[in-house]
């Protein structure tokens, strides 16, 4: 049976117009609506981990000072800190937010292909982030277990939040799972079945092929981070004995006997180094776009930008161990991993050459979004070169645990995607609200950001290098450790005060450009993408009017010689305007 | 050369290599198949991970278990008045649950003929074959507990993981199977009262469960031949 491609049915495809203000902005199918609901609930919980971590650099720099945080409240922190800004926010935001508003407007499909799907996507997301939040209000607090969430101390008495927490986390876990499954299904069929007419996989911009890689990345690993929950949920609630071997708990004989801590440590990682590229693929992705628009350049090796993004996929699930060198594994591992995780640093050190390759002679206008996506370069090599410190074994197990490792997670997976979120919505708000935003509260908001962000991490890989140890509540006197030490720790958390409270000028830029900013055109940047050739500024619900756009070029046709508009969209046919370089096809 | 290949917006596609590449990412769709097909050929996939970690993670605690592991073939076997016959029950079971694989195939095929009678009765068998395994395995579970006094944190016969991981897999794929069924039996019943020939008579649908279902299937083999037979 011959199957039509949606591009070439006619209207015969149904229609869920939204009717009232309940079907059109709360249990809304319209994936822009879902992107908005879900970057503003990310944003939200992201705000909170913001906190979190302020709390934690309070007590870091002037220990002792503040009674408000004892040593459980910190580990309390340390482990919803991480687990929000990796999971709730920076997953959620690239691929729910994101995803979402960017992979039908881009590909030019009229919405995702499962809506309805699509909205419980959203609802389960946002039950996942309440069951999370309400562990903080549960007896003995949220888990306290670091965000790896290690057995047996994750579960054995003496942990904080070892009562109600720990089920918590897992069981939003859980639900964060199904919701994300339903989404990413969504986002996937969509790229690879709902394109409009001449949109080919080698025409897409690079910001669909980040998402949708990291949202096939997502589908395969999130299953043994499910996994992984469902087992220790079994060992804390009917007392199996997967993760935990026999155990003498103070003082006292628990009755598990004969698991293995380490099962846990190989299944986390399994889902964890991917999620990593979850949050590090989207960034690469919308990077590339931001920056090829504002050099009003084509991206420097479009088809090897994308055969990176691909390989570093492929790669990221036989990396994971890198994480486990002083866990006690074999030995031998050792080897492996490090290779592996040497040889992912060549398709994304490849990355990194093009972008520059991309600013190169390029016509830079240094908006916001722009000045944004050249930070997150800086913050991405040096967070990628002290990840080949740490992926070579030896010299892996003297910095492991110590500040080295958290200055290098928090510079490669912290502040860089974070960069290209607010690069991305700097660059997309003109469409999403159809206002400009202030342009100078998006400068002051860059600079204490990227700044601010630098003094915190720069000193931070100091501290490792003398050896202090991470996740400690509180030092007290060790001989290793200079005086100078605690000034840094002192400096870094006024940083990272300044940092937090620059983020209020963002969330103000929002809200005052939202009420009174200047009214955006359709196309401010002078983008060549589908998305700013919509017939309405913010696009309406079905985004193309009556007719589906049909795509005749790549999606970099900036500075073409010879033509008068330094930007070509892909819609323009190339009998209009010669194609400059494109690799979906050749042409006669 | 060959006659070029061109894209609905008449370009030339290139040969060779690359012409392989393009083809993959030819405009508009890259498989010819509905939605719904796709996605669940997707979802399938990332079930797979979920069974594969749920399986190796079997298999680890299996070695690293300080215990005897239980001899399978003892611990399922059933005695109908004579020597217990090892595996009986899970042989019936796996038997029935292929049996069902075969049913569902031609009920595909019935659905693509149109023949909406037969395609109810056969998606209607699926899920009776379906369901009685589902009730085989109420019945092993029944009889591990009360009679042998096998729990998820213990049992008589050796390491505590052999109840643990066996309550844990085949409950999870038990309940992959009670899911089949409920979806089976919601679609079964709108092929008969004419929901999909009000929506243009096409029942790609009746494929999909089925892919659903042989995948359910699929996976007990790889269950029953590392759990029993090992």
């Amino acid at each position: 049976m011959a199957y039509v491609a949606i591009a070439d049915r006619d209207h015969e495809q149904e229609h869920h117009d939204p009717q009232t203000f309940i079907t059109k902005y709360v249990w809304s199918q319209d994936h822009k609506v879902i992107a908005i609901q879900y970057g503003v609930v990310a944003i939200f919980v992201g705000l909170i981990a913001m906190g979190l971590s302020v709390m934690m650099r309070l007590q870091l720099g002037f220990p002792d000072s503040f009674e408000l945080i004892r040593p459980e409240n910190y580990y309390q922190f340390v482990t919803m800190h991480g687990m929000i800004m990796v999971v709730y926010l920076l997953t959620a935001l690239f691929l729910g937010g994101f995803g979402n508003y960017l992979i039908p407007l881009m590909c030019g499909s009229r919405d995702m292909v499962f809506p309805f799907l699509n909205m419980l996507s959203f609802w389960f997301y946002l039950l996942s982030v309440i069951i999370l939040l309400a562990s903080f209000f549960v007896p003995g607090g949220a888990t306290g277990a670091g965000w790896t969430l290690y057995p047996p101390q994750a579960i054995a008495a003496g942990t904080p939040g070892v009562d109600w927490g720990i089920l918590l986390m897992l069981g939003s876990l859980a639900v964060f799972i199904v919701a994300f499954t339903m989404g990413g299904l969504n986002y996937v069929t969509t790229v690879l079945q709902a394109r409009c007419k001449g949109m080919t996989l080698m025409r897409m911009p690079l910001s669909v092929w980040g998402i949708f890689m990291a949202t096939i990345l997502g589908l395969l690993a999130f299953p043994a981070l499910l996994v992984s929950a469902v087992m220790m949920l079994l060992d804390k609630l009917v007392l199996t004995s997967f993760f935990m071997p026999a155990i003498i708990s103070a003082g006292e004989q628990l009755s598990y006997s004969g698991g293995t801590p380490i099962l846990f440590q190989h299944l986390f990682w399994f889902f964890g180094h991917p999620e990593v590229y979850i949050v590090a693929l989207p960034a690469f992705g919308i990077v590339s776009d931001v920056l090829a628009t504002h050099a009003r350049k084509n991206i420097f090796g479009y088809r090897m930008m994308v055969w990176a993004i691909l390989a570093i996929g492929g790669l990221s699930f036989i990396v994971w161990a890198h994480h486990m060198y002083v866990s006690g594994m074999n030995p031998y591992f050792g080897f492996f991993f490090a290779t592996t995780t040497l040889v992912i640093a060549v398709p994304t050190a490849l990355k990194v050459y093009n972008w520059v390759l991309t600013l190169w002679q390029g016509n830079i206008h240094l908006r916001v979004p722009m000045l944004f996506a050249i930070a997150f370069i800086f913050t991405f090599i040096h967070g990628g070169l002290t990840g080949l410190f740490l992926g070579n074994v030896v010299v892996d197990l003297p910095l492991s645990d110590t500040y080295f490792v958290v200055a290098h997670f928090h510079m490669v997976m912290g502040v860089s995607p974070v960069l290209v979120v607010f690069a991305g919505i700097y660059h997309w708000f003109p469409k999403i609200t159809g206002k400009m935003f202030n342009e100078t509260l998006g400068r002051w908001h860059f600079w204490l950001t990227f700044l601010g962000t630098y003094s915190i991490y720069l000193p931070m890989h100091y501290l490792g290098f003398l050896g202090v140890p991470r996740r400690y509540y509180a030092m007290g006197n060790t001989d290793f450790m200079p005086a100078s030490a605690q000034t840094l720790n002192a400096t870094m958390t006024v940083a990272a005060i300044i940092v937090a409270l620059a983020q209020f000028i963002f969330l103000y830029n929002v809200i005052v450009s939202l009420r009174s900013g200047k009214k955006a055109g359709s196309n401010p940047w002078g983008a060549t993408t589908l998305e700013w050739q919509t017939p309405d500024t913010p696009p309406k619900h079905g985004n193309w009017g009556h007719s589906l756009p049909e795509v005749h070029r790549w999606a970099y046709d900036y500075s073409v010689p010879g033509q008068e508009q330094d930007f070509t969209p892909q819609t323009v046919p190339a009998s209009e305007v010669p194609v400059g370089r494109d690799h979906g096809v050749t042409h006669e | 050369m060959s006659e070029a290949a061109m894209t609905s917006t008449g370009e030339v596609l290139p040969n060779g290599l690359k012409g392989v590449v393009e083809d993959f990412s030819a405009d508009k769709q890259a498989f010819h198949v509905p939605w719904g097909k796709a996605m669940m050929w997707i979802f399938l996939l990332s079930d797979t991970f979920i069974f594969s970690c749920f399986l190796i993670s079997y298999m680890t605690v299996r070695i690293s278990a300080t215990d005897p592991w239980p001899i399978p073939s003892e611990v399922f076997a059933l005695s109908f008045g004579g020597d217990p016959i090892p595996l009986v029950l899970i042989a019936i079971m796996t038997f029935i649950l292929i049996t069902s694989s075969g049913t569902m195939a031609l009920a595909v095929n019935m659905g693509y003929r149109k023949n909406r009678k037969l395609t109810f009765w056969l998606m209607i068998a699926t899920a009776l074959l379906g369901a009685s395994f589902v009730g085989m395995q109420a019945f092993e579970w029944t009889k591990l507990i009360v009679d042998e006094g096998v729990r998820p944190w213990g049992n008589p016969m050796g390491a505590a993981q052999f109840g643990s991981s066996f309550f844990m897999i085949t409950g999870f794929h038990g309940l992959h199977v009670s899911a089949g069924v409920i979806y089976l039996l919601v679609v079964a019943f709108r092929v008969k009262n004419g929901f999909y020939e009000r929506r243009g008579g096409n029942y790609e649908i009746v494929e999909i469960v089925g892919l659903y279902w042989h995948f359910v299937d699929l996976v007990w083999v790889f269950i029953f031949a590392f759990f029993y037979l090992w």
